[in-house]
């Protein structure tokens, strides 16, 4: 199964609509409740760091028996460390984005945690991808 | 274990939405108004303390199955997110309360730390 979702730069009132759409659909699915919430927070934070940083984007998620394979594609800055980006409390966050009540540099990080494999590349200025997989056995 | 209606009569709370909710148990509390920092806890069974009332409360704690909120500083939950918290069957709860008051009645009658 295969579905897209577009991401908004920007719009923080939308920020976490595509994640929650994907929660309902493994909800759906019968997926292990303990899986869904460790996607789903993966998910999330990636698209807040869309919505954070970015233009726009979109979450492309691909479904399959044994597991789900979500690309988080943006068109943003990029990120110019990505090593830098991955360490716990490092955060170009606005000021705006902190009062969300994000920002705090542990959104990748944290990502990793929720994810089985986590693949990131990003280009200064084009954009970044975030590539979440995660198994259901 | 403490229940939703002695939190909301401990701390003269009012509640906002989940008002058939009242019987049921919460075995912790964590208190932030860090999303960051709630996205990164795994317990289940949680009390969110927060004073943080926007929309990505309502969204963090969906996506982190907590169903109880506890906004604090008489901070209101907005339509939006009233609605939002309703769709997800959670529970939502005001009070005048600071944050350090609120956790030290709620630590009082039993609600656990996470760590």
């Amino acid at each position: 199964m295969e579905f897209k979702f577009a991401i908004e730069g920007g719009n923080f009132s939308k920020a976490g609509s595509a994640s929650s759409e994907v929660k309902k659909i493994l909800k759906q699915l019968n997926v292990n409740p303990k899986i869904i919430k460790r996607t789903v927070v993966s998910l999330y934070e990636a698209e807040v760091n869309v919505v954070a940083h970015a233009f726009e984007g979109c979450m492309n998620v691909d479904i399959d028996t044994d597991k789900i394979i979500v690309k988080i594609e943006d068109k943003g800055p990029g990120i110019p460390d990505i090593d830098q980006a991955m360490q716990e409390g490092y955060s170009t966050a606005t000021p705006q984005v902190r009062e969300m009540g994000f920002g705090a540099g542990m959104g990748l990080p944290n990502i990793k945690r929720n994810s089985d494999q986590m693949n990131i590349t990003s280009k200064v200025d084009v954009g970044t991808e975030v590539e979440i997989i995660n198994y259901f056995g | 274990m403490v229940k939703v209606a002695d939190v909301v009569d401990k701390l003269n709370a009012r509640v906002i939405c989940g008002s058939s909710n009242m019987d049921q148990e919460i075995q912790f509390g964590f208190a932030s108004d860090l999303m960051s920092d709630v996205l990164t806890i795994d317990t289940e069974n949680l009390l969110l303390i927060t004073g943080l009332n926007n929309l990505q409360t309502i969204r963090t704690s969906e996506m982190s199955d907590i169903s109880f909120i506890l906004f604090v500083r008489d901070k209101k939950a907005t339509e939006e997110m009233k609605q939002l918290a309703c769709e997800n069957e959670m529970t939502l709860l005001e009070c005048g309360h600071s944050m350090f008051s609120a956790c030290s009645i709620l630590n009082e009658i039993g609600l656990q730390p996470v760590y």
